[in-house]
Order: C-alpha cells, then sequence, then structure tokens
C-alpha cells in the first residue's frame, strides 16, 4: 500500500469539479486524481499513490520502475483482488507450514 | 556476488559496491527508514552484499505494522456495526487486533469492502446514502494528502454519511524520536523516497544538524539503495552530516506544494502512538475542528476497548533496529504469516514478513511470497539461499 506505482497519463477530463485521469500501470488502467498536480498531460508519466498522482517522473524511470515491479510480483499485489489473495495466501502458508512443522524439532 | 546479476543494471552495482567498499574503514550501522526499501534490500540479499562493516538497521516506515492495537480494535468495533460498510485498503485485512482481523470481522457478518483509492468508499458512501460508510485512513505523508482530498471532497459534495477513521503518521518525529533514545545505534539514514516526494526534504536538515547524523533521501529500487548506502558511509567516514538527496528523479526539495496545502487544511498535528513504540510526541495527524464532522471516532463513540498486545510479541523492538525479526523467540514457530502475533508479520512491508519470505527456505524453494512465487516463471534461484545462518528456520 506504502509503495506508489508510475504509470502514463492515457487522458485527462474535468469530473463534477475534480481533475480526474485514465492512467495505465503496464496493462492496468486506472482513474486517477489529478488534483495534486493539475498540470500533467496526456503521454506524461507519474508517481501515482492509492488513486493519487503525486510526482512527475520521467518516461525512463517510470518504464524501469515498472518493469521491475512487474517481475517482483508486486503490480499484482497492488491491483489484484485482495480478498482472492488473501485466501490464497493463508491456504499457501498452511501448506508451506506444514512442510516445514515437520522439520522442526 | 552471487545474486548480483538480479540486479536491473549488473554492473553499476558492482561499481556502487566497489566504491563502498573502498570508502569503508571501520563499521556504521545505517537504518534503511522505508519498508519497502526493507524488503528491496532482504529481497535482493543487498545487506550480503555490501561489507561487513556496514549493517543495515530497519526501521519504522510500514505504515501497517505502526498503526496502533487501539485503532485496529476501533476499526473492527466499528466494521461490526450494523448499517455500517467499512472500507480499508487490502494490506490491513489480516492485521491482528486483539482477538480478530477485518478477515474475520467479515466472515462475522461486517461489511468490509477493500478500495484501491479513499475515492472508491467516498463513491460507494454516495451510492449508500442510507449506510454509514467509514474509511480506514492509515499510513504516511505519502497516503494521508489523498485521504485528505477525499475528506475534502466530501465536505464540498455535502457526502454526509462519509467518514474517516484517521491513524496517520509523520515521519521525521519518528526519526527524532529513534535518535533520542539512550539504546539507539543509527549513525545515518536512508530516508523514504515517496515521503520525501510529498513533503520535500525541508524537515531534514534540522535533524541532521541536531543529532549530527547524515540523512540521504533514498529510493527502494535495488540501486537506489546501494547509491543511497555509498553517500551515507561517504559522508560518514568524512565526519559529515548533511542532507542529500539520491532519489532527484522523484524528490525535489519543496516536494508538492498542493498536496501539503491540503494536509494543512484538512488535519492537525497531534501526539499519536505507534505500535508497539508508544507515543510519540507531534507524530500524527488527526482531522482538524472543521472536519469534525467527518471523524469516524467522533461519530463512533468505540472507547472503553479493551486493547492487549501479545506479550511475546518484541514487533516494538523490531521497529526501532533494536532487534533483528529472527531474534524474536516467537519467530517462525508460534508466529508465522498465518497466524501473526503482530503486524510486522502480516504486513506486506514488515520486516518479520521481510525475514520470514525470503530467508527461511532452502535453495528448492524460491523464497518468494507464495502468492507471487505462482506467478514468477523465471526460476532464478533466490537470494535466500544465502543467507539462513540466523534464522531458527534454518
Ligand atoms: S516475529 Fe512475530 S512475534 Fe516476533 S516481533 Fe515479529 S511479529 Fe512480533
Amino acid at each position: 500500500m506504502c509503495l506508489a506505482v508510475p504509470g502514463r497519463v492515457l487522458d485527462v477530463e474535468d469530473r463534477d469539479g475534480t481533475r480526474m485521469a485514465t492512467v495505465d500501470f503496464g496493462g492496468v488502467v486506472k482513474e486517477v486524481c489529478l488534483e495534486y498536480l493539475p498540470d500533467l498531460k496526456p503521454g506524461e508519466y507519474a508517481i501515482v499513490h492509492v488513486g493519487f498522482a503525486l510526482q512527475k517522473l520521467d518516461e525512463e524511470s517510470a518504464k524501469r520502475t515498472l518493469e521491475l515491479f512487474e517481475t517482483l510480483g508486486l503490480l499484482q499485489e497492488e491491483f489484484a483482488d485482495p480478498w482472492e489473495a488473501a485466501e490464497a495466501e493463508l491456504s499457501e502458508w498452511q501448506t508451506q507450514d506444514d512442510v516445514h512443522g515437520e522439520a522442526r524439532p | 556476488m552471487k545474486y548480483i546479476d538480479e540486479f536491473q543494471n549488473p554492473d553499476l552495482a558492482r561499481r556502487l559496491l566497489d566504491e563502498i567498499r573502498a570508502a569503508v574503514t571501520r563499521p556504521w550501522a545505517l537504518m534503511e527508514v522505508c519498508g519497502g526499501q526493507t524488503h528491496s534490500i532482504i529481497r535482493h540479499g543487498i545487506d550480503q552484499l555490501l561489507p561487513p562493516e556496514i549493517e543495515l538497521i530497519h526501521g519504522p516506515g510500514c505504515p501497517v505494522c505502526v498503526t496502533p492495537l487501539e485503532m485496529i480494535d476501533k476499526a473492527l468495533e466499528i466494521a461490526m456495526r450494523p448499517g455500517v460498510i467499512f472500507c480499508s485498503f487490502g494490506d490491513m485485512l489480516r492485521v491482528p487486533g486483539t482477538g480478530r482481523d477485518l478477515f474475520q470481522v467479515r466472515g462475522q457478518g461486517g461489511d468490509v469492502r477493500v478500495v484501491y483509492s479513499p475515492l472508491d468508499a467516498l463513491r460507494i458512501a454516495e451510492e449508500n446514502p442510507e449506510r454509514e460508510v467509514v474509511f480506514f485512513g492509515i499510513g504516511f505523508e505519502t497516503t494521508a494528502p489523498p485521504n485528505a482530498m477525499t475528506v475534502h471532497q466530501a465536505r464540498k459534495r455535502n457526502i454526509r454519511n462519509f467518514s474517516l477513521l484517521v491513524s496517520h503518521v509523520r515521519v521525521p518525529p519518528a526519526i527524532d524520536a529513534i535518535m533520542r533514545s539512550p539504546d539507539c545505534r543509527v549513525q545515518g539514514f536512508l530516508a523514504a523516497g515517496h515521503v520525501c516526494s510529498v513533503m520535500g526534504t525541508a524537515e531534514y536538515p534540522d535533524l541532521a544538524r541536531r543529532h549530527r547524523v547524515p540523512i540521504v533521501v533514498t529510493g527502494f529500487e535495488p540501486l537506489d539503495v546501494l547509491e543511497g548506502v555509498r553517500r551515507t558511509v561517504l559522508q560518514l567516514e568524512r565526519g559529515e552530516h548533511t542532507v542529500e538527496n539520491a532519489y532527484q528523479r522523484a524528490v525535489t526539495a519543496e516536494g508538492n506544494p498542493a498536496a501539503q496545502a491540503m494536509l494543512s487544511d484538512v488535519f492537525e498535528i497531534t501526539d499519536r502512538a505507534w505500535r508497539g513504540i508508544g507515543a510519540i510526541p507531534d507524530s500524527g495527524w488527526r482531522l482538524s475542528e472543521r472536519y469534525r464532522d467527518h471523524d469516524a471516532e467522533y461519530r463512533f463513540s468505540v472507547e472503553g476497548i479493551d486493547t492487549r498486545e501479545p506479550a511475546e510479541c518484541r514487533s516494538g523492538e523490531v521497529l526501532q533496529g533494536l532487534l533483528k525479526p529472527n531474534e524474536c523467540e516467537a519467530f517462525g514457530t508460534t508466529c508465522t504469516p498465518r497466524s501473526p502475533l503482530g503486524a510486522t508479520m502480516v504486513s506486506s512491508e514488515g520486516a518479520c514478513a521481510a525475514y520470514y519470505l525470503y530467508r527461511r527456505l532452502d535453495g528448492a524453494t524460491p523464497g518468494r511470497r507464495p502468492a507471487a512465487s505462482a506467478r514468477m516463471t523465471s526460476g532464478t534461484p533466490s537470494p535466500a539461499t544465502a543467507s539462513l545462518e540466523g534464522s531458527p528456520l534454518a
């Protein structure tokens, strides 16, 4: 949650007096609030945290970070269904604990 | 150097490590403040790659971990109330309160919903005018501005059934508290990059001067961490203690002024208790008087909750860098991610979780998050295998 993810602005519009954008995070598209970075334009990159653009970022660093997050599985962690993830994790841990429990004295 | 090939730019990583090695003449203890940095360090085995003189101490920078038990219990209590829709980020679901967590509350019939953004919670409030919608506002200076904006919007759009359960914390007072502790061993800080992308660096020069401690603003990618360590060590070896920005692509000196302005409009600074650490003066935010209507603590009276920290959990010491997770008696035995005693074992940014995830497994099983390992097909060996010593599970 504390991690902020870089994304590319696809388009920008004013909605109910609030500046919003659709932003592409390496394939996942989300609604993002631009009130803290009102000058952001389509095609530009920004660091986005919990649906808010917080700081501009150059394209190269944005792409590098996105690639890294992808390999580490962090994008899925940020955007996947958390209930499913929590349940899957529980049963995964269960299996792992069983395996490792046997090895423990 | 076994796992350095996993770095995005192994040549650059090697160069940075060589420079660090060449500069070090004596032992130094550095604290990385941010939990994202901790995970990067353990995941890539950076602590193993560094010369032995340099010790990395893990700091309190995990927002989920430092949320006080009392707040979690208040959240659980509110989430059980009839008519309430309780919204939270996914990270909070399995954080143990006294006796249960949000995941279990949902199992017992509480309407708990996970949102990606606080604005999603506001939309839920708009769509359910007959219900009370409460959003659990936790986190540092990176998360506080989005939550502040959401309360501001609720006010502006007259959405009255929306409130925030606020437990926001601020990093600089925590650094100050760590340095004041008589047990403190920290000689340099890698400051949290994303916090600074909002707040800028203005709060740090005074801390650096007063405590004679170098503070280097650092990102959380492996190369960022190495560069942060390099700059901190160079300062220490020269006897300097200034603030440097090693994360210029995301951090400017002034930060994000619009976000800062919203923070001081919606919130006011208050003393806050940190889980396992205790109260730190001026270390948090609460809603200011003008936004009281949107404060869940005022709207729902949730006093008189009996909170009990499990006695065997030593996460307070872990969060202050006084104890490594695997030095805790319960680590990996009575405390695992499946049945955690402390939030540091269950949060994706917690230090105990990082040790458990990346260090205990043998070569046959990559020591990564199980959910992530299923997604990763590369099959590269984990740095975990390099660092089993010291783990009770080894
Ligand atoms: S290993 Fe578990 S019990 Fe020990 S400090 Fe970490 S969270 Fe607490």
